[in-house]
């Protein structure tokens, strides 16, 4: 039974506490993961010769991000392989790229802790060159050092809003104004929940303090109207909660309304879904112990739940429990039983983020017609609305065919919330009636040269 | 209970054939209703590669092909959308001297049917398609061949219908038919009661389900072609481009992506769920080099499939019934139905009108199945809904 093949996919805080967790058992999980070291998007490490110290890439999360990586690093029961790109399921056998070149990997029990991605809306002037995600802006930052411009605004309804607006100010780059479009009686009535919830709710305090300090602008209640400029950003322009209309002279722009979870690799497997009204967005379906529909399918981390990298770690180790038990090991309960209770504790705070940083939908329904929708395959959001007056879809998947809104390379993980509202505006009933974008393989674009050199290999 | 409907003739499957089947009908003032178990074109005619050819065809196909290819040109007048259709002809080629003389074969029997296909090899194959791969010998190519969006075309057709006065139920199997002395008794899995003269089997896959109720045993495998689709590229690829021995074919689309296929994929039948496969996959890649080697170094961004019915002689059935009066058959297009759809819609309206058609449709009768019919309801899903309706259960 402990020969049972245990694959992670993701190396970040759930999958790497997973793993931790199963080697201390005695196993060795193997540990797929693309990025080229461990750590994820929230642990991300620099390239190799990069010097910066913990506390200047992580934060108050320095601490938890060296213990996290030393352990790591120093368990040689764990197989970790990086640069793998895991694209596809079929049935018990993962198709994967490893540097490259197609691998298929096999499995008794898969633990999916993908993480998660920026949630965005469309809005005019955003395919526009210097226009990011807060995501992608804290990326540039946190792996190479870089900023995404020497004076950015940064705008949405994020946590990462005044965290990463913080870290480039931090950094020394310009940050001309945090436009935050929950208004400010939404977040004040947060705030109990948010400071009740433990540290994180002051950190959160404590970026604000850092901004105001700086005596850079923080507004309440805004709306984007585009990105301005020719070739690339050039300013942003908003109208305030009065509706008076400003504009902010810039170079870049980052902007966000919070995560969504990276489930294709669930989809695909064919685990169950279910729309979490609080986390507004399509969630894998999780028992309490991490465990999917599909038996032998396991679930941790923000690829599940939208909870940040303390959760995913606990996340993590509930999943890693939850395999150890149902390989038999029955001394797995008072941990189980910790995970659960620490979990349950950070409840409230989550749903005080959710009050605080509400994903804004009516934006979504109100883009503009001459906006574009879908920037893979560049459709407007005019032409997706003419696409559902003629032809009546149903559901997003049908919408999708009909207009090919999502059907590009990102196969509508950027698009894709957005053009759920638009739907269900159109039907004039809630999000979740409008579905869910079915995934389809490759989870991410694969180079056909890797296969047709593999096919040579092997004639 | 949804209630009951009194129609003249009743189409189960909303497949481009029984779109454009339910067009014709309404608008020559027939009551007719169509009913679809998931939404129309959701199947083989709505997710299949797109390719309007007759080039290639069995020459038992190419009367009503030529037909069909008639109407894609008139599709805007017909539905009010052209479906994306392009006559950028459509490129067979070789890899081999046997394969060129297979082509050769073709072009010479087409001529017959009045079909215009031109042969081309050594110069003139590297001088006018400069882009093909050095293992291609020869070619073929049937200039009047194209390719149109199939994810657009039943769906407008089935739009169509509604404005000439059609009913069209999605999201509603049919459960059960029978015909007795009043005609044709339907009932739904909304539990809608429905009677009809006429009824039209255009089920696709399940069209031998269906052919059971009534007696008549077809061997339908339900087979799902592994479709995959590129990033945007430059437009290069003027051409449908298929291969003799059909392993690979290949078309771009003017906004850049290449649609390719080849090989089957997966389904699960029961859960009408299907995906493209995975050495399937990687093989239809590597074919794909081989003709087209400037695709190399291109990203597939999607895979797809879905559920077609293949017969063993890979030509439909289309037809009036072996065993009952006022039913009739169009469904197992082996994969290659895309282009037929709006013909065959005309033909069944035909068959419905005045019991014949100007196309010939001998080779595709049901009868070459059916020697031994099965016992009415002996068929299906383990249920016998038949007998259910006879003996008048509600569910």
């Amino acid at each position: 039974m402990r020969s049972d093949r245990i694959v992670i996919v993701g190396a970040g805080p759930a999958g790497m506490r997973a793993a931790l967790v199963l080697a201390g058992a005695g196993l060795n999980p193997v540990v797929l993961d693309e990025a080229p070291a461990s750590g994820g998007q929230i642990y991300r490490r620099q390239p190799r010769g990069f010097t910066r110290a913990y506390d200047k890439l992580y934060g108050f999360e320095a601490g938890r991000a060296r213990a996290l990586h030393a352990a790591f690093d120093a368990d040689n029961r764990i197989d970790h392989r990086s640069g793998t790109l895991v694209w596809n399921i079929e049935g018990r056998r993962l198709q994967t790229l490893h540097d490259g070149r197609p691998e298929t990997v096999e499995f008794d029990r898969l633990l999916l802790a993908t993480g998660a991605m920026d949630r965005v809306i469309p809005f005019p002037g955003w395919t526009r060159p210097g226009v990011y995600t807060l995501g992608g802006a804290q990326v540039a930052l946190k792996h190479q050092a870089c900023a995404i411009g020497r004076r950015v605004v940064f705008f949405g309804a994020s946590p990462l809003l005044p965290l990463v607006a913080s870290q480039y100010a931090a950094a020394g780059a310009e940050v001309a104004a945090v436009l935050d479009t929950t208004p400010l009686r939404a977040k004040l009535a947060a705030m109990p929940g948010l400071l009740a919830g433990g540290k994180t709710g002051w950190k959160g305090l404590v970026y604000l303090a850092r901004l105001a300090a700086r005596r850079i602008p923080y507004r309440h209640g805004i709306t984007p109207v585009a990105a301005l400029g020719s070739e690339s950003v050039e300013g942003f322009a908003y109208t305030d909660a009065s509706g008076r209309r400003h504009e902010i002279e810039c170079d870049a722009i980052a902007f966000g309304y919070g995560l969504k979870s990276e489930w294709q690799l669930a989809d695909l497997a064919g685990c169950g879904f279910e729309f979490d009204a609080g986390n507004y967005q399509w969630q894998v379906v999780a028992d309490e112990a991490g465990r999917s529909t599909v038996p032998g399918v396991y679930l941790a981390g923000d690829g599940t739940r939208i909870g940040g990298a303390e959760l995913a770690e606990i996340a993590g180790e509930r999943a890693a429990r939850a395999i150890l038990t149902d390989l038999g090991d029955t001394g797995q309960g008072a941990a189980l039983a910790a995970c659960a209770r620490r979990i349950g504790g950070q409840a409230r705070l989550r749903r005080a983020i959710e009050r605080a940083f509400p994903f804004p939908a009516p934006l979504a329904r109100a883009i503009p017609d001459d906006c574009i929708l879908c920037r893979c395959e560049a459709v407007t959001a005019g032409e997706f609305r003419a696409s559902i007056d003629r032809l009546a879809p149903h559901d997003v998947n049908r919408a999708k065919a009909f207009s090919r809104v999502g059907m590009g390379r990102c196969q509508g993980r950027i698009c894709g919330p957005a053009a759920a509202e638009i739907l269900a505006a159109a039907r004039g009933v809630e999000v979740k009636e409008a579905g869910r974008l079915r995934s389809q393989p490759p989870v991410k674009p694969v180079p056909v040269a890797a296969f047709a050199d593999a096919a040579e290999d092997a004639a | 209970m949804t209630g009951h409907l009194d129609l003249d003739a009743a189409i189960i499957g909303g497949g481009t054939a029984g779109c454009a089947a339910a067009l014709h009908l309404a608008t020559r003032g027939l009551r007719v209703a169509l009913f679809e178990r998931r939404t129309v074109g959701s199947q083989a005619s709505g997710v299949n590669f797109g390719g309007v050819r007759e080039h290639g065809r069995d020459f038992a196909e190419l009367p009503l092909s030529r037909r069909a290819r008639r109407i894609w040109d008139r599709l805007p007048e017909l539905i009010g959308s052209d479906g994306e259709f392009m006559a950028t002809g459509h490129l067979k080629l070789a890899r081999s001297d046997e394969q060129m003389a297979s082509l050769e074969d073709f072009a010479r029997g087409a001529a017959d049917y009045g079909l215009a296909v031109e042969l081309i090899t050594g110069n003139r194959l590297r001088a006018d398609f400069p882009w093909l791969g050095p293992r291609v010998v020869g070619a073929s190519l049937c200039r009047s061949d194209g390719q149109a969006n199939p994810r657009i075309v039943a769906p407008g057709f089935a739009r169509a219908a509604r404005q000439a006065g059609a009913q069209i139920f999605e999201h509603e199997a049919v459960e059960g038919a029978l015909r007795d002395e009043g005609g044709f008794r339907l009932e739904t899995e909304r539990g809608r009661r429905v009677s009809a003269r006429t009824l039209i089997n255009v089920a696709g896959a399940w069209g031998a389900k269906v052919a059971a109720w009534f007696g008549e045993s077809v061997p339908i495998e339900p087979q799902s072609p592994s479709m995959q689709v590129t990033e945007p590229l430059p437009y290069r690829l003027p051409v449908n481009i298929g291969v003799a021995g059909g392993d690979v074919y290949a078309r771009q689309i003017p906004r850049g992506n290449v649609i390719f296929g080849g090989g089957r994929g997966w389904n699960d039948f029961g859960a009408i769920t299907s995906r493209a496969g995975g050495g399937n996959v990687t093989q239809a890649m590597g074919r794909l080099t081989d003709i087209l080697p400037w695709t190399r170094h291109v990203h597939v961004i999607r895979t797809w499939s879905g559920i077609e019915g293949y017969t063993p002689d890979e030509i439909p059935v289309i037809g009036p019934s072996d065993t009952t009066p006022g039913l009739i058959h169009a469904f197992g297009f082996s994969g290659h139905g895309f282009q037929l759809g709006p013909a065959v819609g005309e033909v069944l309206a035909e068959l419905v009108f005045s019991g014949g058609s100007e196309t010939p449709l001998a080779p595709f009768a049901i009868g070459r199945f059916t020697g031994a019919a099965a016992p009415v309801g002996a068929q299906g899903d383990g249920r016998d809904p038949i007998a259910a309706m006879q003996q008048g259960e509600t569910r």
